[in-house]
């Protein structure tokens, strides 16, 4: 069961295109379509880096159920944006490999995608233990969150983006199902408070 | 700062390595919650293929197959959504299939032999279909979706050419669809929900539930994102569209309906095993909802609604709710867009006969109040930390139960593999009562899937089979699944039709190695004695269901007897059955099946009902009325005297139609 989870974050890479495109006409991909699926991978990358913390730092039941579900979907849709991009024939950035954030057109040193954290936060969050960690974490996710649907709207605000059937689907996913799982954070730190539960 | 450093220090490089296997690490915590997906059921392990995919069914039969026109690209294999099937709408021997590319109408007056009448070209989003008399809509909501229906795309950010809205078109010459209006919006329509006036005839509403990001101003004056605490703002609403049905080219919008105003009140769903936000509190007692999302009044508000707001927010103070505000929440990283509230529904199901509607709003349920439809009033409201997306409503006909949906993954994802929980991206049945909802089980089809079958809960509707709730429901690649959720505690598999994935490239001997491509049924419905699929790569199923233990040929009898002349899955018609002996006979069966009545007295009740049906006239009449009253002794001392009133009624229904 976990070797098919990591076998599938891999395999898809560098697939190469193995069709041409339909025959009917249809919207094709825009540069800001490759960009915000590039570097939506690297988003999730790194929550998928936060989620795998939480086995090791004492989080609660509730936090790990969520880091479960926060793992399964983002690996999922890691592998999705992989394969959409080599249909298209753009590279796909590979979370495993070690080259990963060395790699030309990776956001690195100018433009880290919107709410990720930065390298002290990353570090303050594996410091954090049991309690502490689930408070971190949840804020941390929230911000992660926000921060894809801002790339969402981003994506949008560009002319001529998002317009193919597949990105438009995947964009909007990413806004609604995010925004849900911000709610249910924010109702998971507001308990944990203890002061607010009646 | 601003770089992604985490591959480059050493303690996130170790974290890196466990990215791997974070399934495992999180198994423990996750077999704990709701069970795992069926590993032995034949409907694992099935053959791939796109038109050749092993098959594994029970207590149903495919009846007929189409594969998709060709405009859509026939089987022309894997092209992500481009020309993908989406829902269905019915009105006599017609069925609707939308298309993110267009729509087809088949033609199923024989449904061993479906034809297809026509297959309109036009590029449009997902397609969601509803059919009124000869007026057909069509939800259209990407941004490339173009007035014209091209499938140029359109480039611009402000376009006069865009078109996100609802489409009209008059259909009464099948063969020439012809535009009539095309109602735009701002968020355009993900679906939308006819909703006929009560009293006028002649009009009937549409509610939109749009999930694109709002267009600018410039493009449609009046759409504005921000502040969000307008009363202006696209977010935080939907649209009631009015249609005159003798002037559709009149259509336009007469409502925003913000149905999440004040979101917020502390909510227990009853914690189902496994829900964890539903825990913890004091006294053990569940906060599901906790100080959510209250937006302060728009400045045009009068000074009535200052006053009710003080009320309200001075009221839930006092009980103990944080009131947190909108723009607070909005402040934040994000640049004010990380708002976590519901900003729209997905799906609204109304149930006109009952004034009630289900809004599957992303990250709640809603119960809506419709029975003045123009304004939609929330009158509850659910949440479960198991549901990731809130995405479809179904009423038991009584109006006792509410079935809400999660698609998980939005549909394009695997999400029934034996790592995915039954309890998420499931349904979850809640039973209704005075306006309340109270959560009891979930249901998820529950044989394991591959890696390769984008699976999770979609659409479905009910089997009108008397005296029980039965829904038929589409799982993308997880197949047709028909159940029985008459115990919302305890739901029951019935049948179930299910082909191997649609490999990726069917051309290729390796073809099932990697990727999903989207396909599987987007719905199963039943219409006018047959269930219909509409299958998103694939094309196009009829299905019968076969007796079973669980499902007796007079109970698919009596629902064969339901006819609509048209139907729309989330315009929910109330169920009524003509008098019949299937109908009778369904309670006559549930009686045996679950012990309700004496054995010695159903199989007594069942020669009087076969002989009665020997007779004509007067003789049934009085054979039939006698039987009745026996009937209402029954009831007194049976275990499901319920049931045997039932019984009574529907041979009570009988008498009288024989005089």
């Amino acid at each position: 069961m976990v070797a098919t989870v990591a076998v599938a974050v891999c395999a898809t890479t560098f697939r190469p295109l193995m069709r041409e495109a339909g025959a009917q006409s249809a919207p094709s991909s825009s540069a800001a379509d490759v960009h915000f699926m590039q570097g939506m991978i690297a988003h999730h990358a790194q929550a998928l880096v936060m989620a795998a913390m939480a086995p090791t730092h004492g989080a609660s039941a509730k936090v790990l159920l969520l880091c479960k579900k926060i793992a399964i979907s983002q690996h999922d849709e890691i592998v999705m944006m992989q394969n959409w991009l080599t249909e298209r024939n753009q590279r796909a950035p590979d979370p495993k490999d070690p080259h990963f954030n060395e790699m030309p057109g990776m956001p690195g040193m100018q433009d880290m995608m919107p709410g990720m954290l930065s390298a002290e936060q990353l570090e303050q969050l594996d410091q954090a233990k049991d309690t502490a960690f689930d408070r971190l974490f949840l804020t941390f996710m929230i911000q992660h969150h926000q921060g894809a649907l801002t790339m969402v709207a981003d994506l949008f605000a560009s002319p001529g983006a998002g317009q193919g059937a597949d990105i438009f689907r995947y964009a909007t996913d990413v806004d609604a199902d995010q925004r849900a799982e911000i709610g249910r954070m924010q109702l998971m730190l507001n308990s944990s408070s203890g002061s607010q539960s009646r | 700062m601003s770089q992604i450093v985490y591959v480059r220090r050493p303690f996130v490089r170790r974290i890196i390595s466990l990215v791997g296997v974070t399934s495992l690490a999180l198994a423990p915590a996750m077999h704990a919650q709701g069970g795992t997906a069926s590993i032995t059921d034949p409907r694992v392990g099935l053959h791939p293929g796109l038109t050749d995919a092993g098959v594994a069914a029970k207590n149903m039969e495919l009846v007929s197959h189409r594969p998709k026109p060709d405009i859509f690209d026939g089987l022309g294999g894997p092209r992500g959504l481009t020309f993908a099937n989406s829902d269905l709408a019915f009105r006599g021997n017609y069925v609707f299939q939308g298309n993110f590319s267009g729509f087809s109408i088949w033609d199923v007056a024989n449904p061993g032999r479906p034809v297809l009448r026509k297959a309109l070209l036009c590029a449009t989003g997902q397609g969601d279909p509803s059919i009124y008399g000869n007026l057909l809509f069509i939800s259209s909501e990407g941004t490339g979706d173009r007035l014209d229906c091209g499938t140029q795309g359109v480039q611009d950010r402000v376009s006069k050419d865009r078109m996100i809205g609802v489409r009209i078109f008059d259909i009464s010459d099948m063969d020439h669809p012809r535009q009539v209006a095309d109602v735009q919006t701002c968020r355009g329509s993900h679906t939308h929900t006819l909703v006929p006036d009560p009293t006028d005839k002649g009009i009937v509403y549409v509610y939109v539930s749009g999930s694109a990001q709002p267009r600018s101003p410039d493009e449609m004056p009046g759409c504005v994102n921000y502040p969000i605490d307008s009363l202006n703002s696209a977010l935080f609403r939907i649209e009631v569209i009015r249609v005159p049905l003798a002037h559709p080219e009149q259509a336009r919008i007469v409502n925003g309906a913000r149905i999440f105003d004040a979101l917020t009140a502390a909510k227990s769903h009853g914690n189902p095993p496994g829900d964890t936000l539903g825990r913890g509190g004091r006294g053990g007692r569940g906060n599901a909802f906790i100080g959510a999302f209250v937006e302060p009044l728009a400045p045009t508000a009068t000074a009535v609604d200052s006053a009710r707001f003080k009320a309200t927010t001075d009221s839930l103070r006092a009980a103990g709710v944080p009131i947190v505000f909108r723009a607070t929440l909005a402040a934040g990283r994000g640049g004010g867009r990380g708002n976590g509230g519901p900003s729209q529904c997905h799906d609204i199901t109304v149930y006109p006969a009952i004034g009630l509607a289900g809004g599957a709003c992303g990250g709640y349920g809603l119960l809506l109040d419709i029975h003045d439809p123009v304004n939609p009033k929330r009158i509850d409201f659910v949440g479960d930390s198991n549901f990731a997306f809130w995405h479809s409503a179904t009423f038991s006909n009584d109006g006792s139960k509410l079935l809400f949906t999660d698609e998980w993954g939005g549909g394009t994802a695997a999400r029934c593999r034996v790592i995915d929980p039954l309890n998420w991206g499931a349904d979850a049945i809640f039973s209704l009562k005075d306006g309340k909802l109270t959560q009891g089980a979930y249901f998820k089809m529950p044989a394991a899937q591959t890696e390769q079958e984008n699976c999770v809960a979609h659409n479905g509707s009910l089997i009108p089979v008397p005296g029980r709730d039965i829904m038929v429901q589409g799982w993308y690649q997880g197949g047709i699944d028909v159940f029985d959720f008459t115990d919302p505690t305890h739901p029951r598999e019935i049948a179930y039709f299910d082909r191997g994935p649609i490999p990726n490239h069917p051309e290729r001997a390796d073809s099932s190695a990697t990727g999903i491509v989207t396909g599987g049924y987007w719905c199963g419905y039943w219409y006018n004695g047959h269930i219909y699929a509409s299958e998103i790569a694939r094309g196009f199923d009829i299905f019968d269901l076969t007796p079973s233990e669980w499902l007796s040929q007079n109970e698919i009898d009596a629902a064969k007897l339901v006819h609509w002349n048209q139907f729309n899955p989330q315009s929910q018609p109330r169920i009524v059955w003509p008098a019949a002996f299937p109908v009778a006979r369904s309670y006559l069966d549930q009686l045996v099946r679950g012990d309700g009545l004496a054995a010695a007295r159903t199989s007594e009740i069942a020669k009087e009902l076969n002989s009665a049906e020997k007779t004509t006239g007067a003789a049934r009449a009085s054979a039939l009325t006698r039987l009745a009253v026996q009937l209402d002794g029954d009831a007194k001392n049976a275990a499901d005297g319920a049931r045997v009133w039932a019984l009574a009624a529907a041979v009570r229904d009988l008498a009288k139609a024989a005089r």
